[in-house]
Formats: C-alpha cells, sequence, structure tokens
C-alpha cells in the first residue's frame, strides 16, 4: 500500500447529478458538522461565512412558463491543472506549500498551521472555493465537546476548504492497514456530502478505476486530461484548463451552457467542437 | 636650514612623539584586548544559558497522576493487547480506559501508594486518570498505528523507547509556548539523535518513510 507522492494510483473526483439536485441543502449541513466548519452569528453575512460546499441556485432567466431553475452543489475542484500536471491555480502560488498536490489521490491539500493567511489562493481560486478565517472559531457553549476529532480546527488568519473528506480515507486505509488488504473499496470512502444527499445527485469515487460509478458516469478522457466523454458531462469553467475533479450532469443544455462563460455564438462552436471529439 | 637638518634636530622630539603615539596606540590594543574578552564572555553566558538554561526554562516538568508499573503488569496479562489494542475500524485504542482496569483493581490487592490512590480517587469514583500521553502529536497530525504495528510490522520500542518494560514512570515535559509534549522535538538541543524513538518530529516521519517507502508522502497523508 505503498501509493505515496509519486505515480498516478488514485485520482478521486465527485459528479454530481444537477437534474437530481433539489437544492435541499443536506450537503451544506453535512459537511459543516463533518468537518467542525465554524458557523458565525451572522449567517448571511457572506463575507464572514464559511462553506466548503455551498449550493447555487442558477435560473434560465425567461419569464413564466418557460422559467427553469438549477441548484448547483460547489465543493472545491480539487483542480489537476493544465495538463493535469498539478499545477492547480491555488497551489502554484501558495508562497508557503500550505496548499498541495497530492499526486496519489489527486487530492489538493490544506495544511491549516503552515498557512499564514495572504489569501493569494483565494485570489487564485475561480471556484470560490477557499475562504479565510478572519475570526477564531466560536462554538456555543458544551458544542467543543462535539467537535470529530479527526480533523482538525482552523484558527484566526488562516484559509480553509473542502478537502474531499481526506480523514475517512485515512480512517478507511487504517482499516485497509489492519485486515492485510491494500485496497480501499469505492464503499469505504465516501464524503460526507454523497452520503447526506437524500437523492443521490453526488457520486464519489477513484475516475481512474473503471469499476467505480463516478469513471463510468462520465467516462474521462486520459488524452484529454479527463474531459468528459459523456455529452450531458461537463465541468466548470472548463476553458481555462483548471481540469476539475468534479464533473456536473444534467440533460438540459441551458444548465451545460451556464458552466462557462460563453459570447454569443460561442456555445454553438464548443458543442460542435465536442460532439465532433467523440465521434 | 634645509628640511632634512630641521627634521634631525627634531629628531628627539619626534621620537618623543613618536612614543606618546604607541603609549596611545598600546592602550587602545589593551581596549580591543578586553572588548574581545568581554565579547567572548558575555557570548559564552549568552551561548550557555541559551543551550542549557532556556531548554529548562522553555519546559515545565509534570508529574503524571501515579506511578503505573507496566513490567509487572505485562506480566501479569502476557502481553500488550489487552491494554494497547486495535478496534475492529483499525483505529488504535491507544491508553486504556479505566474500565479495563476495574475487574482487577475493585479493590486494593497491594500495599503500594500509587494503587491506594488509583483506587481512591479514580476507581471508587468513577473517574477516568488523566494520563499524559508522551508521544500525542499535534492536533492537525494524523498517525496510523495500524499502518506501522500491522503494515510495517514494526514493533513499539523502535517509535516509544522502552515504556513497556519500565517500572516506574518518567515525568512528562510540556513546551510552555506550545503545549506539546518535549518527546515529540527531542531532549537533545544539538539535534543528535542516539535511538530511533529519541525524538518524533516531521523530519523524523519523513525520513523514515523516504527510507523505507521511498518517499517522504504527502501532506494530508500525515496531517488532517
Ligand atoms: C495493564 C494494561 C497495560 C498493559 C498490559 C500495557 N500497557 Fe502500556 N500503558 C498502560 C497505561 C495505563 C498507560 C498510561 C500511563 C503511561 O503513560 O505509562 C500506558 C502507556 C504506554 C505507553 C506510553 C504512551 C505515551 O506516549 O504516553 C507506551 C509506549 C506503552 N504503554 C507501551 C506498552 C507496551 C509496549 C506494552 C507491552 C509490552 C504495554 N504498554 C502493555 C497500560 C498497559
Ligand atoms: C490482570 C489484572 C490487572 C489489570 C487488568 C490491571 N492491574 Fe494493576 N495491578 C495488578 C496487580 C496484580 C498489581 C500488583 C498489586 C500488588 O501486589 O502491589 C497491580 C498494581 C497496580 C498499581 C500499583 C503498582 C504500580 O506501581 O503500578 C497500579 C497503580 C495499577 N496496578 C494500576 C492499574 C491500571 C491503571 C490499570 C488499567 C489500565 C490496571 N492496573 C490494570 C493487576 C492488574
Ligand atoms: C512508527 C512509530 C510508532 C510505533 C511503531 C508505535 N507507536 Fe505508539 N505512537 C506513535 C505516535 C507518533 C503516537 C502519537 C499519536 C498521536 O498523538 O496522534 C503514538 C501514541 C501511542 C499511545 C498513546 C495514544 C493515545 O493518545 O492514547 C500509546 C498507548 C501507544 N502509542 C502505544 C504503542 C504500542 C503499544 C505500540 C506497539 C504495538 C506502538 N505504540 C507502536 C508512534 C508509534
Ligand atoms: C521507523 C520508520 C517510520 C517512522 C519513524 C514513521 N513511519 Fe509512518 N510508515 C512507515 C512505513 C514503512 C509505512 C508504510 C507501511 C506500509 O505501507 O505497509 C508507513 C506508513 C505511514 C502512514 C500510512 C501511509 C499510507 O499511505 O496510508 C502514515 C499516515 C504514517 N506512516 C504516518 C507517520 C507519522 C505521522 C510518523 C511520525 C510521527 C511516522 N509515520 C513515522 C515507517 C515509519
Ligand atoms: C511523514 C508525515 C508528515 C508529512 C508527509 C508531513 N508532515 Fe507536517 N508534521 C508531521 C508531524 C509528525 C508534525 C508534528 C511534529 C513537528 O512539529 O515536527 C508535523 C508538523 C507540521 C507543522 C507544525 C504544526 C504545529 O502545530 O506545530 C506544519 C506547519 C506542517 N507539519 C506542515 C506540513 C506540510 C505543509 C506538509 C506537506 C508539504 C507536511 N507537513 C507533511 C508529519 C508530517
Amino acid at each position: 500500500m505503498t501509493q505515496q507522492n509519486h505515480g498516478n494510483a488514485h485520482k478521486f473526483g465527485m459528479v454530481i447529478d444537477l437534474d437530481k439536485c433539489t437544492g435541499c441543502g443536506s450537503c451544506m449541513v453535512a459537511c459543516m458538522s463533518e468537518n467542525n466548519v465554524p458557523f458565525k452569528e451572522d449567517e448571511s453575512n457572506k463575507k464572514d461565512s464559511i462553506t466548503w460546499m455551498r449550493v447555487y441556485k442558477l435560473t434560465n432567466g425567461k419569464s413564466f412558463p418557460d422559467t427553469d431553475v438549477c441548484y448547483l452543489p460547489r465543493p472545491c475542484m480539487h483542480c489537476g491543472g493544465k495538463g493535469d500536471h498539478g499545477h492547480s491555480p491555488c497551489v502554484s502560488v501558495c508562497p508557503a506549500t500550505a496548499t498541495d498536490y497530492d499526486y496519489g489521490t489527486g487530492i489538493v491539500s490544506q495544511i491549516y498551521t503552515r498557512c499564514f493567511g495572504c489569501r493569494y489562493c483565494m485570489g487564485a481560486c475561480p471556484y470560490h472555493a477557499r475562504f479565510f478565517n478572519w475570526w477564531d472559531p466560536k462554538w456555543p457553549e458544551g458544542m467543543e465537546e462535539y467537535l470529530s476529532p479527526d480533523v482538525s480546527p482552523r484558527m484566526r488568519g488562516v484559509v480553509e476548504k473542502c478537502s474531499f473528506c481526506f480523514h475517512r480515507y485515512q480512517a478507511a486505509k487504517d482499516k485497509a492497514y489492519l485486515e492485510e488488504r491494500d485496497t480501499v473499496a469505492e464503499e469505504e470512502y465516501q464524503t460526507a456530502c454523497t452520503q447526506a444527499c437524500p437523492s443521490g445527485a453526488i457520486t464519489f469515487g477513484d475516475l481512474n478505476n473503471p469499476d467505480h460509478a463516478v469513471h463510468q458516469l462520465v467516462n474521462p478522457d486520459p488524452h484529454h486530461c479527463g474531459r468528459p466523454r459523456n455529452p450531458k458531462a461537463f465541468r466548470l469553467l472548463e476553458r481555462l484548463e483548471t481540469n476539475p475533479k468534479v464533473y456536473y450532469i444534467s440533460e438540459r443544455e441551458w444548465v451545460r451552457k451556464a458552466g462557462d462563460n460563453y459570447l454569443d455564438g460561442e456555445w454553438e462552436k464548443a458543442k460542435m467542437k465536442k460532439t465532433k471529439g467523440h465521434e | 636650514m634645509s628640511e632634512l637638518e630641521e627634521k634631525t634636530e627634531n629628531g628627539s622630539t619626534d621620537s618623543l612623539e613618536m612614543g606618546v603615539s604607541e603609549e596611545q596606540k598600546a592602550e587602545g590594543d589593551s581596549g580591543i584586548g578586553a572588548g574581545v574578552l568581554f565579547f567572548i564572555a558575555a557570548f559564552a553566558v549568552c551561548f550557555l544559558s541559551g543551550w542549557l538554561l532556556f531548554p529548562n526554562l522553555l519546559y515545565s516538568k509534570k508529574e503524571q497522576p501515579f506511578n503505573f508499573n507496566h513490567a509487572l503488569h505485562v506480566e501479569e496479562m502476557g502481553g500488550c493487547d489487552s491494554c494497547h489494542y486495535f478496534r475492529e475500524d483499525g483505529s488504535f485504542a491507544g491508553v486504556p480506559k479505566l474500565a479495563q482496569c476495574v475487574d482487577c483493581h475493585a479493590e486494593v490487592m497491594g500495599d503500594t501508594e500509587d494503587e491506594a490512590v488509583f483506587v481512591a480517587e479514580y476507581v471508587e469514583k468513577e473517574k477516568e486518570v488523566p494520563w499524559l500521553i508522551y508521544s500525542e502529536q499535534p492536533d492537525c497530525v494524523f498517525f496510523s498505528h495500524s499502518a506501522h504495528v500491522v503494515g510495517a510490522q514494526m514493533d513499539c520500542v523502535s517509535c516509544h523507547g522502552h515504556i513497556g518494560e519500565s517500572t516506574t514512570m518518567k515525568p512528562y515535559e510540556e513546551n510552555r509556548i506550545t503545549g506539546y509534549s518535549r518527546d515529540i522535538w527531542g531532549k537533545n538541543i544539538w539535534g543528535f539523535k542516539k535511538n530511533s524513538w529519541d525524538r518524533m518530529k516531521m523530519d523524523d516521519c519523513a525520513e523514515c518513510h523516504e527510507k523505507e517507502t521511498g518517499s517522504k508522502g504527502a501532506c494530508f497523508q500525515c496531517h488532517k
């Protein structure tokens, strides 16, 4: 089980079916309690609140009866960066190696004790997936006892973000070691949001493993840094070449189009290219 | 008078002047000498207090609640895993809870003061013993006993030293600034390591990982 910082053994990723998402917010709640995410007195102050997983509301901009709504959950994309070489936007700007790319899992780590709060990574992240702790967390009386010991709490002055519940992978590996197995099964490592979603919109697993549901859902193209070969699947801001590991699926064209900013006529061309690429 | 003659005539004065300036120089020399001496003395004082005194100031000694005799108990129970065992989910139970002691210690068996304290203060009051953990890592560190003990077949001594065979417990030393145990950064201020268990800081983990697994590992391997 020595799959460490070399080779490309795993590439953990997530597929979110936007047609199934009802926008209930269970994933956000599950994420916060799983990861000891501090909440604020005024959670509506979005400059201060921290949401590793955040559900956005999209509309097609049309009026009744053609109006349509879509909810889009946004965790950290764990970008592979250009060419999928691990130069994620945030990793490449961090002056302290506080955030780093793990080539063994494809996960972008954040080590809070190393971070000194310059927030370059927040500026670099095109997905607004990173948050700054302006204050030390304040837990209501007695709640500190309920925090998870598997996730270290953060302090004032550091940046935090979704870790794909990496501590669950650590726990799964612990068990595998004890049972003298050298693999972790798909169901042994699942993120909190995946398991909390009541409509089963979120799927999580190893994109490099053809047996895993995430691989089968999007059919990532290894020659194009994992671009989805499923025509209904897309990644956010694909053209930036950040190569995210979070994929979205929707039958609705306007939703897929909303995944990037297209000028007039560009979407038609992009669609053509996409379908051509699949022939 | 030519310049030369003038110089010869004033030769004596010249030499007198020279004498004065040499004296001045000599005074300056001894001044530098005293300065160097002072510097060395001050350096030695600072150096010694920095290297000998400061570590003692930096760490405060704390006593464990009472002494625990490993050798006696290991003989009694025949191994480590009756107290330090793995749970089914792969996690390590660590230091035993009170429930693992009460079968034997419901009442005082011997006549040691440690046992009397243990039974009176903890067993009878059903209070967990607040052991101080020598090897406790900072909050942000993830460590896996199963990876090392089961996966890599390492023995406890290579990381913990001979605690398992000891009859008395050493005092616990706490870093006053960070609150961490002294066993993390080690005792030797020069950074020399005689035994593999002398300290267990990030570099020590990474050094062995590089040797044994060929890679220092990614941050998230050991952090959480
Ligand atoms: C009767 C139960 C019992 C048995 C058997 C036992 N231990 Fe312990 N062990 C304890 C208790 C209680 C402590 C906490 C007190 C202390 O730190 O000494 C402890 C602490 C330790 C620690 C120190 C952890 C730390 O960092 O503070 C080590 C190392 C350890 N045991 C190793 C062993 C080994 C090796 C064996 C087998 C040879 C063993 N123990 C057998 C009860 C036991
Ligand atoms: C298998 C039974 C057994 C278990 C389980 C056990 N002990 Fe003991 N313990 C003994 C015996 C026997 C003695 C020796 C009593 C004597 O004659 O002094 C002893 C002595 C002691 C003493 C006094 C001697 C010394 O310095 O260690 C302490 C303190 C103690 N035990 C603590 C503990 C704690 C804490 C636990 C739980 C982690 C524990 N014991 C679990 C059997 C046990
Ligand atoms: C690779 C080095 C290594 C080996 C081998 C090892 N340990 Fe540890 N042990 C550690 C470290 C590091 C910690 C501190 C873990 C932490 O704080 O997260 C620790 C913690 C402990 C603790 C205290 C845990 C707690 O918080 O209650 C006990 C007890 C212990 N070890 C016993 C053992 C025993 C018994 C063995 C042999 C079966 C063993 N260890 C083998 C490195 C090791
Ligand atoms: C004396 C050698 C040694 C020391 C010291 C050591 N390790 Fe390890 N560690 C290993 C070996 C060997 C493995 C690989 C086990 C395997 O894969 O079978 C390993 C594996 C691990 C793993 C699991 C890696 C994975 O891919 O799942 C973690 C986590 C870990 N070590 C953390 C630590 C930490 C934290 C420390 C320091 C407190 C430490 N280790 C100290 C030898 C060591
Ligand atoms: C092999 C295991 C291992 C790896 C890999 C590792 N660390 Fe550590 N790290 C530790 C241990 C153990 C400590 C605590 C002991 C110490 O202070 O050295 C620690 C401490 C730290 C601390 C100080 C925390 C504190 O509270 O004092 C920082 C910051 C840190 N690590 C950052 C990183 C970063 C960034 C990476 C990736 C580039 C990384 N670590 C990779 C094991 C590891």
